[in-house]
C-alpha cells in the first residue's frame, strides 16, 4: 500500500487529474457520471427522527418511528435478538416497531446500503464477511455512542450504562478517542480441552512451558494429536495465541506497539521468542493434515478425542453444542507461561469484548438504534443473551443466578484467576490487510517449517507498508 | 428501399440496445471510473486519484503471483482439456472401427456421452464441495483413502499441490462440454472423406491426426479461447477448495480472488476495480491474440 498522508499527495492527485483531463479521455464525463453510478445517494446527512428527552426516554427516541436492526446469523444465532431484545424495545415503545432481519453475509447485504446512504439503524457487524469497521468509521458512517454510555441504565437503578460495563469495554470500541462500537459479548481466549479426557488420563492443565510440552509428549504417546488448529480458515486463532505468549513474555505493551504500527513492534524479542516456541509446538506436536482442514473439522476431531488442545474463544462450547458427546466437559486453560522471567503471570488471559454492534450515523432513526443497544445492555437483556448463547456479556454481574455450562464456568474461573492480567489487541480489526498477511505467515510458521525470524520480518514489513489510521 | 424501413428496424433495436447499454456497457464504464478513485464502497464519498491504483497494482506481489498462476492455467488448462476431449470425442464417434465402410463409436458411446457431460450440469460450488472431500488431507479423503490401501502416506493435496489440484477439477468439469462440442464437429465431417481414408487403408491413429484434427481446427480454436477465459477466472473453485482463500500463502491465488479480497474484505473498491480492469484487458488481449494468431487457411471439406 502506498503511504500518502501529507498534503503534497493531494496536490499530486490534482495534477494527475488535470493531466488526465488534458488528455480528455474520461475525466470530464466521468465526474458527472461517477456521482450517478457509484453511490446513487447524496452527501447530505439524512434527517433522523428524534423525540423529546425525558427521564423515561433519556436518548430522545422518536416513540412512533420504527427502528431497523440487522443481526448476523452465525454461531450465536438470532434468537437472543428476536426473543429478548426486540420484545424489550417494543414493550418500552409500543407504538414503535423493530424491523428485524438477519444475514449470514453482512458485507454483501449491507455494503450497498451504506454506499447509498440508506443504512439500517443498528448493525451487528460480524462473521467472515464483516465490513471493515475501521473504514466504516473513517467514512463517517458510524454514530458516536457517547450519549448512550452516559445515559442511565434501563434496569440497573442509579447507574449509567457505562457504569454497568466490564472495564475496557468502551475502549475496545473506541476509534481515535471516540466510542463508536459496542463490543457486546465478553470472550475468553485460551486452550480448550476435554475435562473427561484429562480426568481419565490423570492429566492436569499446565502452567509452565515445561509442563506444557511434557503433557503434549504424553498425548502424542497416546496417539492423540496433542495440539492443533485449522489452517484452512482459522489461522487467526493461532496468531492470537502466539501474540498472547508474546504479551506474557514482554507485557501488554508489546501488543500496544503492534496496534500502533510502531517500528520494530513485530521484530521485538518477545514476539520472536513466542513465535519460536510455537513453531516448535507446530513442528513436533501438530498434524500437517490440519493445514487443509476447516475449523469445524478440527473441532469435531477434538470432540472425538483425537485432538488434545485447541485454541479458541469461549463461543466454542456453543458452536459445538450438537457434536459434543455427553460428558465431554469443555474446559479452558490459560496459555502457559513461557519463561521464568515473564512479565505477566501464567494465569494472564487474552480476554476482550467482541461481537461488534454499531449504530449507523445516517440511519433514519439514530437515537432508536442507540436505544436498542441500551436494551441489549440492560440486566435482563444481557441475562437473556447469556442464557440463549452460553456467552458472557460485557454487563457486569448479568450472569448471576444462571446455571452456567461447564465451559462457561471454566472461562469464568479463568477470568477470576487472571484478575487484572488480561489484555487484547485491536490491529486485526483496524487493518484487515494485516489480518490476511498474518494468517498466511502463521500457517507458514506452524505447518510449513517457517522460522520465527521470517514470521517477524514479514509482519514488520507488512505493518511498515500500512498507513496508520488509529492508535490507542 | 421502401419508406419506413429504418424506423421499423430501429424500433426493434432500441429495446435490446438500451438493455445492453444499461446492464453491460454502463457497469463496465462505471468500473473503469471507480478504478481511478479511492472509493471505499462504504459511503458515497470518494476522491479522484488518477492512475494511483494502477501504480499500486504494479507493486503488489500478490498480483504478480496471481498473474503467474493465470499463465500456468492458460497453458495447461486448454492443452489438457482439448487433448482429452478430442481423444474421447474420437472414441465416441469413431473409436469402434469400421462397419460397412462407416466409422462407428465404441460400444456404449451414447451412455458415455451422458457421463462425460454430467459434471457440466453441476454448479461450480457443488463441484468444489465434492472435491473438497476427494482431496481431504487425511484418511477421510477419497483419494487419500485409496492411497492408504497401497500404504502410501496421506498426500497434502491443497497444501502442497494446490494449483495442480484445482487444475484437475477445472479439467474434470470442462472436458464433457468439449467432448460434445468436438463430437458434433466430427459428425459434420462428410462420411465420404472417412470412407476414402478407410479404403486407402489408413489406421485409426492416422485418420485421427491426418483427417479429423485438420478438419476440426476451427472448433479447436474456439475451444481454446473459451478455456483461456475460464483460466482467467477459477474464482469459485479457489474460494471453496483452497486453504485460506487462495493460500497457503498465496500459492493458489488468482486475480478474481484478489479482487474479492481488496473489495469485499478490505473495502478498497477503487483498487478492486483497477484489478478488474486489468483482468478484463488481459482477457481481451488473450482472446484477440489467440483468434488472430491461429489464423491459417482453414482446411475445408
Amino acid at each position: 500500500m502506498s503511504n500518502h498522508t501529507d498534503s503534497s499527495s493531494a496536490l499530486n492527485r490534482r495534477s494527475v487529474l488535470r493531466r488526465t483531463a488534458a488528455v480528455g479521455l474520461l475525466a470530464t464525463p466521468a465526474a458527472g457520471l461517477l456521482s450517478a453510478c457509484v453511490g446513487g445517494g447524496t452527501d447530505e446527512p439524512s434527517t433522523s427522527a428524534t423525540g423529546d428527552k425525558t427521564a423515561e426516554n433519556p436518548l430522545g427516541v422518536a416513540t412512533e418511528t420504527p427502528v431497523e436492526v440487522v443481526i448476523f446469523d452465525g454461531g450465536l444465532g438470532t434468537k437472543y435478538a428476536t426473543d429478548v431484545h426486540v420484545p424489550s424495545y417494543e414493550k418500552k415503545f409500543p407504538k414503535s416497531k423493530v424491523t428485524f432481519s438477519s444475514t449470514q453475509e453482512v458485507s454483501t447485504t449491507l455494503q450497498p446500503r451504506f454506499a447509498s446512504n440508506t443504512p439500517p439503524d443498528m448493525v451487528n457487524n460480524a462473521g467472515s464477511k464483516l465490513m471493515d469497521q475501521g473504514k466504516l468509521v473513517e467514512a463517517g458512517q458510524v454514530a458516536d455512542l457517547s450519549d448512550l454510555f452516559a445515559a442511565p441504565s434501563l434496569d440497573i437503578a442509579g447507574k449509567t450504562v457505562a457504569d454497568t460495563l466490564i472495564p475496557g469495554t468502551i475502549e475496545q470500541g473506541t476509534f481515535n478517542g471516540k466510542p463508536y462500537v459496542l463490543n457486546y459479548a465478553y470472550t475468553v481466549f485460551g486452550l480448550w480441552y476435554s475435562g473427561k479426557l484429562f480426568k481419565d488420563n490423570g492429566w492436569t492443565a499446565p502452567t509452565t512451558w515445561a509442563d506444557f510440552t511434557a503433557l503434549l509428549e504424553k498425548m502424542k504417546a497416546k496417539g492423540i494429536t496433542p495440539y492443533s488448529y485449522a489452517g484452512a480458515n482459522a489461522a487467526y486463532y493461532q496468531y492470537l495465541v502466539i501474540l498472547t505468549t508474546a504479551a506474557k513474555i514482554g507485557g501488554p505493551d508489546v501488543l500496544k506497539a503492534i496496534d500502533n504500527l510502531e517500528k520494530g513492534a513485530w521484530t521485538n524479542d518477545a514476539v520472536k521468542q513466542a513465535a519460536t516456541l510455537w513453531a516448535e509446538v507446530g513442528a513436533k506436536y501438530g498434524n500437517k493434515a490440519h493445514l487443509g482442514l476447516k475449523h469445524t473439522e478440527v473441532q469435531l476431531q477434538q470432540n472425538q478425542y483425537k485432538v488434545g488442545f485447541y485454541p479458541s474463544g469461549s463461543w466454542l462450547e456453543n458452536e459445538q453444542g450438537k457434536d459434543t458427546p455427553a460428558g465431554f466437559d469443555y474446559q479452558v486453560a490459560a496459555i502457559p507461561g513461557a519463561t521464568a522471567s515473564d512479565k505477566l503471570p501464567a494465569t494472564g488471559l487474552y480476554a476482550a469484548a467482541g461481537e461488534m454492534y454499531f449504530v449507523a450515523s445516517k440511519g433514519k432513526n439514530v437515537q432508536g438504534g442507540k436505544e436498542y443497544l441500551r436494551h441489549m445492555l440492560s440486566k435482563a437483556g444481557a441475562k437473556g443473551f447469556t442464557e440463549l448463547t452460553k456467552s458472557l456479556t460485557v454487563v457486569t454481574g448479568a450472569a448471576e443466578g444462571l446455571t452456567l455450562s461447564p465451559g462457561l464456568t471454566s472461562a469464568n474461573a479463568a477470568l477470576t484467576a487472571a484478575g487484572a492480567a488480561n489484555f487484547s489487541f485491536r490491529w486485526d480489526a483496524w487493518y484487515k490487510n494485516l489480518d490476511d498477511e498474518c494468517r498466511a505467515a502463521t500457517n507458514k510458521l506452524m505447518f510449513q517449517g517457517g522460522t520465527a525470524d521470517e514470521f517477524c520480518t514479514r509482519m514488520q514489513a507488512a505493518a511498515d507498508k500500512t498507513e496508520k489510521k488509529f492508535s490507542r | 428501399m421502401r419508406q419506413g424501413k429504418y424506423p421499423f428496424v430501429i424500433g426493434f433495436l432500441i429495446a435490446p440496445l438500451a438493455l445492453y447499454g444499461m446492464f453491460v456497457l454502463r457497469p463496465i464504464a462505471a468500473a473503469v471510473q471507480v478504478s481511478m478513485t479511492n472509493w471505499s464502497g462504504l459511503s458515497p464519498n470518494f476522491d479522484f486519484v488518477g492512475l494511483e491504483n494502477f501504480q499500486k497494482l504494479l507493486d503488489d506481489d500478490k498480483v504478480w503471483l496471481a498473474a503467474k498462476h493465470h499463465v500456468f492455467l492458460l497453458v495447461t488448462l486448454p492443452v489438457i482439456t482439448i487433448a482429452l476431449a478430442l481423444f474421447f470425442a474420437f472414441l465416441l464417434n469413431m473409436g469402434g472401427g469400421t462397419r460397412g465402410g462407416m466409422m462407428t463409436g465404441v460400444w456404449g458411446s451414447k451412455f458415455y456421452r451422458v457421463v462425460f457431460f454430467l459434471p457440466q450440469v453441476l454448479a461450480v460450488v457443488i463441484v468444489g464441495v465434492i472435491f473438497g472431500r476427494v482431496y481431504a488431507p487425511d484418511g477421510s479423503g477419497v483419494l487419500n483413502r485409496f492411497l492408504e490401501l497401497f500404504g502410501v502416506d496421506a498426500v497434502q493435496f491443497m497444501a502442497e499441490y494446490g494449483l495442480w489440484s484445482i487444475l484437475g477439477v477445472l479439467v474434470w468439469q470442462a472436458v464433457g462440454f468439449y467432448v460434445v462440442l468436438f463430437a458434433a464437429g466430427m459428425s459434420s465431417i462428410p462420411a465420404e472423406i472417412y470412407e476414402a481414408a478407410v479404403m486407402d487403408g489408413a489406421s485409426r491413429v492416422t485418420i485421427f491426426f491426418r483427417v479429423t484434427i485438420p478438419l476440426l481446427m476451427e472448433t479447436v480454436k474456439v475451444a481454446w479461447v473459451y478455456l483461456g477465459i475460464l483460466a482467467m477466472d477459477a474464482f469459485a473453485l479457489v474460494m471453496v477448495l483452497s486453504i485460506d482463500e487462495g493460500g497457503p500463502d498465496g500459492a493458489t491465488t488468482v486475480l478474481p480472488v484478489q479482487i474479492y479480497k481488496s473489495g469485499i474484505r478490505e473495502s478498497d473498491y477503487g483498487y478492486a476495480s483497477a484489478l478488474g480492469v486489468a483482468l478484463a484487458v488481459f482477457t481481451i488481449i488473450f482472446a484477440v491474440l489467440s483468434l488472430r494468431g491461429g489464423k491459417r487457411n482453414a482446411v475445408e471439406h
